[in-house]
């Protein structure tokens, strides 16, 4: 899930982008515009690769980083049946992730330089799991809102010219079907419940319900790379046509809880048949995007000491398999 | 060695008898018993499959895209080889 | 005790013991050593998860007072619990979580076998569904044993101490008493002193390909089973029990 609209700086600006012949990338496009898929081996643009490499890379590290403020519930869930449910979804994440890299590495590139990428800060992931998990509603929240506006983002991908992207995001949208499901679930069962439960469900969508628009990216007329990514077909989309579906789906959503969206600005135009609503804080988003979150650097230092805990064991694996291949060998 | 990868493995499952084993995803591995595993673990958590194959990915031969054309193009215009190329006379049954 | 006590304690006995492990390897979530070993670890986790429930299931309705899954797991004080102390141990790193799973699945699978096979049917099919799962575990952990054992230097040194400290710990799961002993007579169950030179034979065999040594045999620990816990184990229900104990009575 959360591929978000991160394009706007690119990957690798040092780098001069190579020039490609005017007649293969001719050919390329008209392969892209008939619908054909694209393959690892198959040539392609630089640029091409590189925005590819770019995306399914953030979206591979969002996965990644997204189990953390789950799983900071997954010790105190308050049923074993919710505990378990939660250990699923959180562990589809890891999946996901390991589905979304191996997509990526088709394009040259290795979970290695990926996974360094992401711990130095150059990489980005997905700004909504730089919120945190205060209660459990937020394990409602986070199914209903940002599960969701995941599939929103993700159904589409499906479709992308790029032929393992497309694989692994099939696979994708095939498990989390039940991700929204089990969020929404919470949130009614809290609204059906005490006083107290409810206040919890609000809150939760108070906290939440702004970060998940921010999901979609930065507002079409500031999303750089947009037009180049439809021409590709990466994108199906754009990032506001995209937040709208998700507002229109949600908000009936809401109110069939008995939850009120935090939005003074939001109306149904009677005539288009879509919600209206209000500005979103976009310097947050930056910021937020930038390092400055409630939980970037946590996130962060997580992902560090994992990746740092392990190093022993994977080099003690590999010493194992070489010692054994040189025996078997001899 | 820190910081260095596992190998790459590709994953084939048979996702029930009868059928054949088709690709469905990679994994990393230190080596082949824990490429089963890891095979096993990610891709038939929902009871996808009934025999894994994995594979070095590095010990696949594949042909060059470069070469689809002289590859494939060659087989298409053997239009003899399918069944409805054939002209049967109407009222002809069983063939 | 009646036969019937004793078969409910059994059960509950099996069901901390799944619960527990499944808490501890539920905390190292999103903290694995790779990606492919997060989903197997979640995949142990919820195998214990899931046996856990059964047996809660089951202890509710021998026991006959409307005691749910969620009743058990939440609503007993620690002293309540009877799992073996090896379970409850903090994870320490890769190579300790390996090694005290090792060693409980060793133990629990050879329990399982015997169980399948006993005279209450509901439980026996209860077991028979568990064994396939920690039947892959043990092969799961044997075979990362014997990475680590004789991987590197730092790791073969690392796993050594992992047994060594936990050694202590294993003598439990192997002294019985009246619960034990009555549904050995009673139902078939396991034969605790055969059970332990099985499994004493059978981790040597992995151990000694791992190039390790067992440790010696010396103090052991005691006291799981009657609800004599260590230090770690309070914080551990504390945590998990929090929401239930918080907002009293409530459906979530």
């Amino acid at each position: 899930m959360y591929t978000q609209g991160l394009d706007q700086k690119s990957n690798r600006s040092d780098v001069p982008p190579q020039q490609d012949d005017a007649a293969a990338v001719a050919a390329f496009q008209a392969r892209v515009d008939a619908e054909e898929k694209i393959e690892a081996k198959d040539w392609m643009p630089d640029a091409y690769r590189r925005t590819l490499v770019r995306q399914i890379s953030q979206h591979a590290h969002s996965e990644i980083i997204g189990m953390q403020p789950e799983a900071n519930w997954l010790t105190r869930a308050p049923t074993l049946r919710r505990k378990s449910i939660l250990l699923a979804k959180v562990q589809d994440e890891a999946g996901h992730g390991l589905y979304l890299y191996s997509a990526a590495e088709t394009l040259g590139v290795t979970r290695d330089e990926m996974v360094t990428d992401l711990l130095s800060g150059k990489a980005k992931y997905s700004s909504i799991f730089n919120y945190p998990t205060l209660t459990w509603a937020d394990i409602g929240a986070i199914g209903w809102l940002v599960d969701g506006a995941a599939i929103m983002n993700q159904i589409p991908l499906c479709r992308c010219s790029y032929g393992p992207y497309a694989r692994a995001m099939v696979r994708v949208c095939k498990e989390e079907s039940f991700h929204q499901r089990q969020g929404y679930e919470i949130m009614v069962e809290l609204c059906r419940g005490s006083s107290e439960q409810k206040e919890m469900a609000q809150d939760a969508l108070n906290r939440w319900w702004w970060p998940s628009l921010m999901m979609f990216g930065p507002s079409d007329q500031h999303s750089r790379h947009s037009a180049q990514s439809m021409a590709w077909k990466i994108k199906r989309f754009t990032n506001d046509e995209l937040r709208q579906k998700f507002v229109d789906v949600t908000v009936p959503q809401a109110e069939f809880i008995g939850l009120k969206v935090p939005d003074a600005d939001l109306s149904l135009d009677a005539e288009t048949g879509h919600y209206r609503f209000g500005e979103i804080d976009w310097q947050e988003f930056m910021d937020v995007l930038a390092g400055n979150g409630p939980c970037n650097q946590l996130r962060m230092q997580t992902r560090r000491q994992a990746q740092d805990n392990g190093g022993w064991v994977r080099d003690a694996a590999q010493a194992y398999a070489d010692k054994h291949a040189t025996r078997v060998a001899a | 060695m820190t910081g260095k990868d596992w190998p790459l493995y590709e994953v084939f499952i048979r996702t029930k008898s009868g059928l054949s084993h088709r690709h469905a995803g990679s994994v990393h591995a230190a080596d082949d018993e824990m490429a089963l595993n890891h095979a096993r673990d990610v891709y038939t958590r929902r009871n996808e499959g009934v025999s894994i194959w994995v594979v070095r990915s590095s010990n696949i031969v594949a042909s060059d895209p470069a070469e689809t054309d002289a590859f494939f193009e060659p087989a298409k215009d053997k239009i003899y080889r399918h069944p409805t190329f054939y002209e049967i006379p109407d009222g002809v049954e069983n063939i | 005790m009646t036969n019937k006590e004793a078969l409910l304690k059994y059960v509950l006995r099996l069901g901390d013991n799944a619960l527990v492990l499944a808490q501890r390897l539920i905390e190292l979530v999103a903290h694995g050593p790779e990606l492919e070993e997060e989903l197997a670890n979640a995949n142990f986790a919820l195998d214990y998860l899931g046996q856990a429930r059964m047996y809660y299931s089951y202890a509710g309705e021998l026991e006959g007072n409307g005691r749910t899954e969620d009743d058990f797991a939440f609503l007993r004080p620690e002293r309540e619990f009877c799992n073996v102390q090896l379970v409850e141990l903090p994870n320490g790193h890769f190579g300790d979580v390996i090694v005290r799973s090792f060693l409980f699945d060793a133990f629990y699978l050879l329990q399982l076998e015997s169980v399948e096979q006993c005279g209450d049917q509901r439980l026996a099919e209860i077991a028979a569904r568990a064994v396939r799962e920690i039947r892959y575990h043990q092969r799961y952990q044997s075979q990362w044993l014997i990475r680590l054992g004789d991987g590197t230097e730092e790791s073969h040194r690392r796993i050594q101490t992992s047994i060594d400290d936990v050694w202590r710990y294993t003598g439990e799961m192997f002294a019985g008493d009246e619960v034990d002993v009555k549904f050995h007579a009673h139902y078939g169950g396991p034969d605790l002193d055969q059970l332990q030179t099985k499994w004493r034979a059978e981790i040597e065999a992995i151990v000694n390909v791992a190039t390790i040594r067992l440790p010696v045999d010396a103090w052991m620990a005691e006291g799981g089973k009657k609800g004599i816990h260590t230090e770690h184990f309070g914080s551990l229900i504390a945590e998990m029990q929090t929401m239930q104990r918080s907002y009293a009575g409530l459906s979530w």
